[in-house]
């Protein structure tokens, strides 16, 4: 008689007291993360509350100080192919002498390997991915000509071309124009659609509601997580904020509409 | 792109063999006439016994010009080879560094290889060899760059102390360290350690078949390290972090790029001496990015620039043989940087000073096929004429004036421009000026946008002001054309608002359309 595995699928992400310290200034605390597969999760919290710091422990950049951090059940080294990182616009240099085509085929250079160059079929994978963000006209363009959100843009296609089942994203959504944030939500909710799970660091509470499904509230250590609707409350964010009511008004508003349209939608 | 690059650093590593057959071919026909003349210094001042203080230019002769250019000294082609793949490599490694803003580095291990060269010599002094040998100072040159190099890394990762003042420090007590060990060398009673300064100002014209060809495959080496590892560079210098998620030992690439500085830094030391070898990984890499958004493309400018650097040099110094070589190959580099600053076709100061001028022309442009429509407008509704035929009188030109608040010299510019443009002819006699078919279309056109534009920033304030374009882009090839649609129901529903001017392209074939 064949074995019924019972054991769930393992979670995407999920980080275990993980405790990171700059010298001495902890930065996240014993802080437990899970991102459900097939969701789109929000990181919100106030800043230096750890949110980029805990994307970037999890995938090793920063040494952790404790905790365990498994993607889909296994250690990141093991799982790098199915997990693609966004990181903020401002970290690199977009002086840099490549076009968009080219930072986009970056996402495909671990396929490729060692002294392997770019092929035309990754080429063309790349300009596919540029025109899934609607940059498809810019594929040739320096990358210092392209505007702030069309540079997000850039790489997020770059993350696109990776196929990953996961996708880590350090405030893909900050200071970018109106058409850069609608084609940012599109594609991460064709992602979504196609059972893949993304994890977004985000600093706009009051599109909380609308863009995701889940929501970790991060101040050091992770005050509440889970379902928009049940851990977006006044309370929760109070705990993460402080009392800074002008956000909490924007952020009941924002939780107030989205009730709203549910109904409707019923 | 990148097979092709590869391909292009390929052609490097041809260049290369190419110059390799100079050598060979010198080493063989002239071995005979070298014995006489082991040095390229024989026509050096000083040994003919000129003073020092005779400071006059000897003009070279004219067949000694054409000996230099047509590379028929034995000397000047072992130099000149030399000397020309260390600047290829110099421009070809140097890109990377630049890229990876790591320039200063490069400073600094030149400035650490001094003590290893000074350790070489005495030790080989000591175990009775002669300390000449070049592979073994070279050596020694090499582990003390790159412990130099580490001592940087270890005050950079284990104090607070900052990058730059990290290198600054490493750099001082390294070479401070070399200077001594130098003064201690000269003090020996061997005598034998007068070459050793060689090393800090460079002494190209000391350089041997040997010298010449352990700097050819060196080269050839560093470029087909570069052609492997093009893609892995590539993703380092742009994005570490990205290439570290991805599981690439950045760690290790950057090790491998700071092997090639060292190398470069290593076998340039001869050529152009410790203090400037710097010059030759940083300026041609500085110069190519004047002409190429494309990192392949400014690999082989950077490599190009290098190569015509130490061209120049080697060529200048042998007409002028009072010129130190290694000096005059970095003036070489600056006159490249300094053609690439000012006519790039990138970011060149030229390219930018014509884009400016030509915004601006075409700013003044449109203020004036503005005006002149506007003006039109206002006379049409005043006199209830058919707006149709609205462009068709002529324009007083003071009443243009007062109307946009403009002086008579700016009007006067603006019509010079439009006149040029063949979009407006000017009655100078009577002021009046009066826009030609052409002119009426693009006033139409001009205006039609210009509102429109406004609108849409009026309506759509969360557009990133740097999408539009407005003075370069019709609307509608920026906009989709139903947001177009509804900008000009809103125009056209504001009370007492200005009309919108039909698309002159949809009614340039109607030319009695309406105008709104």
């Amino acid at each position: 008689m064949p074995a019924i595995d019972l054991a769930p699928a393992p979670l995407p992400l999920a980080v275990r007291d993980l405790n990171v310290a700059y010298q001495t200034k902890v930065v996240v605390w014993d802080a437990d993360f899970d991102a459900p597969p097939g969701k789109l999760v929000a990181i919100v919290g106030p800043n230096g509350a750890g949110k980029s710091t805990l994307l970037k422990a999890a995938l090793g950049l920063i040494p952790i100080a404790s905790g365990s951090i498994r993607f889909f059940g296994l250690p990141y080294a093991k799982t790098r192919h199915r997990v693609a990182y966004v990181p903020q616009r401002e970290s690199v240099d977009w002086d840099f002498p490549v076009s968009a085509a080219d930072v986009v085929a970056m996402g495909l250079y671990r396929r490729l390997g060692w002294c392997m160059p770019v092929r035309q079929r990754h080429k063309e994978r790349a300009r596919a991915a540029l025109s899934q963000v609607g940059l498809g006209d810019y594929a040739d363009r320096q990358i210092s000509q392209l505007s702030g959100g069309q540079q997000q843009r850039v790489f997020l296609a770059r993350a696109l071309a990776q196929e990953a089942d996961l996708y880590l994203m350090d405030e893909p959504f900050a200071s970018v124009d109106a058409a850069t944030e609608r084609a940012i939500v599109e594609v991460l909710r064709e992602l979504r659609a196609q059972g893949k799970s993304v994890v977004c660091v985000h600093h706009d509470l009051a599109t909380v509601p609308e863009y995701f499904d889940h929501v970790a509230l991060l101040n050091m250590r992770v005050v509440a997580q889970g379902p928009v609707s049940t851990v977006f409350t006044p309370e929760n964010l109070r705990k993460t904020y402080g009392a800074r009511l002008t956000l909490l008004e924007e952020a009941a508003q924002a939780v107030e509409r989205a009730r709203v349209s549910a109904q409707h939608r019923l | 792109m990148t097979l092709l690059c590869s391909r292009w650093i390929v052609l490097v590593g041809l260049f290369l063999l190419a110059l390799d057959r100079c050598v060979v071919l010198a080493a063989t026909r002239d071995v005979p006439v070298i014995a006489a003349a082991p040095t390229w210094e024989s026509g050096r001042p000083g040994r003919g016994g000129k003073s020092i203080t005779d400071t006059g230019i000897e003009w070279p002769s004219r067949e000694k010009v054409w000996r230099t250019f047509t590379l028929q000294d034995y000397n000047t082609r072992i130099v000149f080879s030399g000397v020309t793949a260390l600047g290829a490599a110099g421009g070809l490694v140097g890109t990377f560094l630049l890229l990876r803003k790591r320039s200063l580095l490069s400073d600094t291990v030149s400035h650490c290889t001094l003590p290893g060269i000074a350790i070489a010599f005495l030790v080989a002094e000591a175990f009775g060899n002669s300390g000449r040998s070049l592979p073994l100072l070279l050596g020694g040159a090499a582990v003390s760059g790159v412990l130099g190099m580490i001592a940087v890394a270890a005050i950079r990762a284990n104090t607070r102390v900052k990058d730059d003042a990290a290198l600054a420090i490493v750099l001082s007590v390294f070479f401070g360290l070399g200077i001594a060990l130098l003064v201690v060398i000269q003090q020996l009673p061997t005598g034998n350690a007068a070459g050793l300064s060689h090393y800090i100002y460079g002494k190209a014209a000391a350089m041997t078949a040997g010298d010449a060809r352990l700097i050819l495959y060196s080269s050839l080496g560093l470029s087909l390290i570069c052609a492997a590892l093009f893609k892995e560079f590539k993703l380092l210098c742009f994005d570490s972090d990205f290439a570290r998620t991805q599981g690439w030992p950045t760690f290790a690439l950057d090790l491998t790029l700071m092997a090639l500085v060292v190398a470069v830094t290593v076998i340039g030391l001869q050529a152009v001496g410790l203090l400037l070898v710097v010059a030759m990984l940083i300026i041609p890499a500085a110069a190519a990015r004047f002409w190429s958004h494309q990192l392949g493309v400014t690999l082989v400018v950077a490599t190009g620039v290098g190569a015509l650097s130490g061209l120049g040099g080697v060529v200048a110094s042998a007409l002028f043989p009072k010129l130190p070589a290694g000096a005059v190959i970095v003036l070489a580099a600056v006159i490249c940087f300094a053609v690439s600053f000012v006519f790039g076709t990138q970011r060149g100061l030229l390219v930018r000073w014509l884009e400016q001028r030509h915004v601006a022309a075409q700013v003044a442009r449109q203020h004036l096929l503005r005006a002149v429509y506007e003006w039109s407008e206002h006379r049409g509704r005043s006199l209830d004429r058919d707006p149709t035929l609205l462009l068709d009188g002529s324009v007083q030109i003071a009443e243009l004036c007062a109307l946009n608040d403009w002086s008579s010299k700016r009007v006067a510019r603006l019509l010079k421009l439009g006149v040029a443009e063949g979009l407006i002819s000017w009655d100078r006699l009577n002021a009046r000026c009066q826009l030609s078919a052409h002119g009426k279309l693009e006033a139409r056109r001009v205006t039609r946008n210009h509102r429109l534009w406004e609108t849409y920033l009026l309506h759509y304030a969360d557009v990133a002001p740097q999408h539009i374009h407005h003075n370069a882009d019709q609307i509608e090839h920026v906009i989709e054309p139903n947001v177009v649609n509804e900008l000009e129901e809103l125009l056209a529903g504001r009370e007492g608002a200005a009309l919108v001017p039909a698309d002159p392209e949809q009614s340039g074939r109607n030319p009695g359309g309406t105008l709104a």
